[in-house]
């Protein structure tokens, strides 16, 4: 059972050492001239000189869309588990299956259109 | 071999599990619960339930934590925000901790957990693949749970979506 696991495994110790290594070689090969402007925190979208107390407190209360949409994901997330056996065992199972996972997704598409509906899926 | 991974994975599951007791930075503690999570998959793996592991990983790894992360920063930003200990909260919690143990420890030390349930024994699922098994019994015996839970997700998120509509707007 588990020497087939080897491989992931090896991806695990890969993906560990690959931003190490990374990191490591470039703080040996760069420059190190710092200024106030190098040193400060980068975020895309955001310029931290303009915002100063963002910088130092990202400790900030999250907007509660963010929670919404975290909430969507965890449904769909568990639909997609539930495909995911039906795909594997597809052949042996037929139409009737293939109906049964017909009806499972059209009710949660229903949850999908109630909320687009409401209009959750903008970003107010 | 594998007893080698079992202690391994279960050493690091106790310890990050002590961790999200012990670190004061709610953040931290949800790290640590991530490597609870992920050395149970491992554990899961060594009891020739890969399909269990996956689902492990995408929805307590991926999803759950994800919801616990954004609570902790929709509610409590900044570290430790030292709301003092409930009145008896220590003594409340030795009690309950140790009539917990106990009765896990006697459950333990009397129950059989047999590996084969049925015609399912470990070498049988591997001759058929545990996830085709999972496939078979989802879409025949286990038909009306399967189409219900899309029921129980369709109200989850209605629920939601009317808890939250009002605070959004506002």
């Amino acid at each position: 059972m588990l020497d087939r696991y080897g491989i992931v495994a090896l991806f695990a110790v890969v993906a560990a050492l690959f931003p190490a290594i990374a990191l490591a070689m470039a703080w040996i090969i760069r420059p190190k001239k710092p200024n106030q402007s190098k040193l400060t925190t980068y975020e895309c979208g955001l310029e931290f000189e303009d915002f100063p107390e963002a910088a130092q407190n990202v400790w900030v209360q999250f907007r509660v869309q963010y929670y919404i949409y975290a909430l969507i994901f965890v449904v769909f997330d568990i639909e997609v588990v539930f495909l995911y056996p039906w795909a594997v065992a597809y052949n042996a199972l037929g139409l009737f299956a293939l109906v049964e996972m017909a009806i499972f997704l059209a009710i949660l598409v229903v949850a999908l259109a109630y909320a687009w509906r409401k209009g959750l899926l903008e970003w107010i | 071999m594998d007893l080698i991974v079992f202690y391994l994975f279960a050493t690091l599951a106790v310890i990050a599990a002590l961790g999200v007791v012990a670190l004061r930075n709610p953040v931290h503690a949800a790290l640590c619960l991530a490597v609870v999570f992920i050395s149970l998959a491992a554990l899961y793996v060594l009891l020739s339930a890969p399909f269990v592991a996956a689902a492990q990983v995408m929805i307590y790894a991926g999803a759950i934590l994800i919801l616990f992360v954004f609570v902790i920063m929709l509610l409590s930003p900044g570290v430790d925000q030292g709301a003092g200990a409930l009145k008896w909260q220590r003594p409340l919690a030795a009690v309950f901790g140790l009539a917990l143990a106990v009765e896990l420890i006697l459950v333990l030390a009397s129950a059989v957990l047999p590996a084969a349930r049925g015609q399912y024994t470990p070498e049988r699922l591997a001759q058929i693949g545990d996830v085709q098994a999972i496939g078979a019994l989802l879409f025949t015996d286990f038909l009306l749970p399967f189409e219900i839970t899309s029921l129980l997700l369709l109200v989850a998120m209605v629920g939601v979506i009317v808890l939250a509509k009002k605070r959004v707007r506002s």
